[in-house]
């Protein structure tokens, strides 16, 4: 009982702790400088004021990231299938997904709008970019760490090659994979909005939360941009805990990173 | 009685590295049915091989080997995975379990590969026979990780026994667990002994060979010494005694705290 207690009181406290101090600095500022940070308050009222643009910026963002994140998940597990063979294939293919990495989104942002457009088809495409990196090495990491032992015992017993792949190499990769889709899941909405800023498109009420800041901050409405960051955090947490949740489900049954209860 | 294992000095030579080495040099040995075999030796002495060759993992580079009238030496290697299937059954030192896999799926495993497929009820019935016969039927749908070391080895024994084979074969199977889980181990080895399973072990422990009833012992390639095992350990009657002694040990202790 304590121990729940703490876990929340704690967190609370800290909680408590960075809010006076983030008054203490607003009022510390001069009258006229006041405006770099907005109270507290004042950006619940602009969270107020602004809820149905935030939140429809945050639907628009969150489909993007979504399918983006949707088609990373699917295309890295059969690219980590493939790359699970040999280290040949292996060697021959990481350079080149190590480049789609290594390209800043900004500056893949304006080839995919000449390939898709501007709008949800190009932050998808740049979600799926910086989400897809993180999935495929842990899921080939996990594909190629399985146990020798259960190998050379899935040898002995005379399995063949798709057996073992998906009744043992699958299974024990899974630790890996949502480790991998964590992260991931902590750059979509991130890839999204950055996307969204250099690649998005407001036709139609299609603009999401990096519109979103774009349109506050060259309004000068500070309170609504930072109203607007509270939304982005939002979003990712919502992202990461079904994840979490996810993972705790499919690997409670088995995996020794989750303590049962009975143990 | 019938020949399980007949090998005519088997030589095996390894010769991947800069040096050829000569792991197995000319042994000879019949292992009989409901015979239980300690294989025993230092490492480098051969046992490994020796264990490997019996076990059809790998063909002698001399002599033959006839595992159950079958000439081993003459099998390419998919006949050779066929022969483990059906008439081998392994039983390891790390037990080998799969990890998301309930008790009873785990013994099911050597069912799902080979040639003939039954059907999964069958599979079921075979299966969890195997677990009544090592005692743990009751802990079918456990996990692993929720199964003690002990048990977890039992299950790898009724995994081996789940393809009824000729010959069982087990690599150190007490190497993992502690003295009095060995013994309880060893018990399960001896029954399925008794019942007419042909077992050949191989271990380090002296005190664990003491349970079977031939020893063998390896040096640089060839056997140094094969006899029968004299006073052979029980393991019923060593629990019993362990039992004893924790109860004696326990009313010492409750006596001393009463005074």
């Amino acid at each position: 009982m304590t121990r729940k207690l703490n876990t929340v009181l704690f967190p609370a406290l800290t909680g408590a702790v960075v809010l006076a101090l983030w008054y203490g600095l607003h009022f510390f500022l001069s009258e006229d400088r006041r405006f770099l940070l907005p109270t507290p308050g004042a950006v619940l009222a602009a969270l107020r004021d602004n809820a149905p643009f935030l939140a429809r910026a945050a639907w628009n963002t969150s489909q993007g990231a979504l399918l983006g994140f949707a088609l990373a998940v699917f295309v890295s597990f059969t690219l980590a299938l493939l790359l699970s063979l040999s280290p040949i294939v292996r060697a021959s293919l990481y350079p080149y997904l190590m480049a789609l990495q290594l390209t800043p989104l900004p500056i893949l942002a304006p080839i995919c709008v000449i390939w898709v457009g501007a709008g949800i088809n190009s932050v998808a495409l740049l979600t799926f970019a910086i989400a897809f990196f993180p999935l495929v090495v842990n899921t080939t990491q996990g594909l190629i760490s399985t146990d020798r032992n259960l190998v050379e015992l899935f040898r002995l017993y005379r399995a063949s090659r798709w057996q073992q792949l998906f009744l043992l190499r699958v299974p024990s990769a899974l630790p890996y994979f949502f480790t991998g889709l964590r992260i991931a899941a902590t750059l979509a909405p991130i890839g999204a909005v950055v996307a969204d800023m250099n690649a998005g498109s407001s036709a139609g009420d299609g603009g999401g939360l990096g519109f979103q800041a774009i349109i506050y901050s060259s309004q000068a409405k500070y309170p609504a941009l930072y109203a607007t960051a509270a939304t982005t955090c939002l979003l990712g947490f919502v992202f990461n805990a079904v994840i979490v949740i996810v993972a705790r489900y499919s690997l409670q049954n088995w995996h020794d990173s989750y303590e049962r209860p009975d143990k | 009685m019938s020949a399980v294992v007949k090998i005519e000095d088997i030589h095996k030579i390894y010769e991947s590295g800069e040096v050829p080495v000569h792991a197995v040099r000319g042994v000879s040995l019949e292992i009989h049915q409901q015979e239980f075999v300690a294989l025993m030796g230092a490492s480098g002495s051969g046992k490994s091989t020796l264990m490997n060759l019996l076990g059809c993992l790998d063909r002698p580079t001399r002599g033959s080997y006839l595992l159950d009238g079958v000439d081993i030496s003459r099998l390419d290697k998919n006949e050779l995975a066929d022969i483990r299937n059906k008439k081998l059954g392994f039983v390891f030192q790390g037990f080998n379990l799969l990890a998301r896999t309930t008790a009873v799926e785990n013994v099911e495993l050597p069912c799902l590969y080979g040639k003939q497929r039954m059907s999964a009820k069958a599979m079921r019935e075979r299966a969890m026979h195997c677990l009544e016969i090592v005692g743990l039927s009751n802990r079918a749908d456990h996990m692993p990780n929720q199964l003690s070391g002990g048990q977890q080895q039992r299950v790898a024994i009724a995994r081996a026994l789940v393809n009824e084979p000729q010959l069982l074969l087990a690599d150190e199977p007490t190497g993992n667990l502690d003295s009095k889980t060995s013994i309880e181990v060893m018990g399960v080895f001896q029954k399925l002994n008794d019942q007419g399973i042909t077992i050949v072990m191989v271990t380090h422990e002296l005190d664990v060979a003491h349970y079977c009833k031939r020893y063998l012992i390896l040096r640089d390639g060839v056997v140094v010494r094969d006899e029968a095992t004299l006073d052979r350990s029980i393991a019923n009657v060593e629990l019993a005694k362990l039992k004893q002694a924790e109860t004696a040990a326990k009313l010492l202790g409750a006596g001393s705290t009463a005074a």
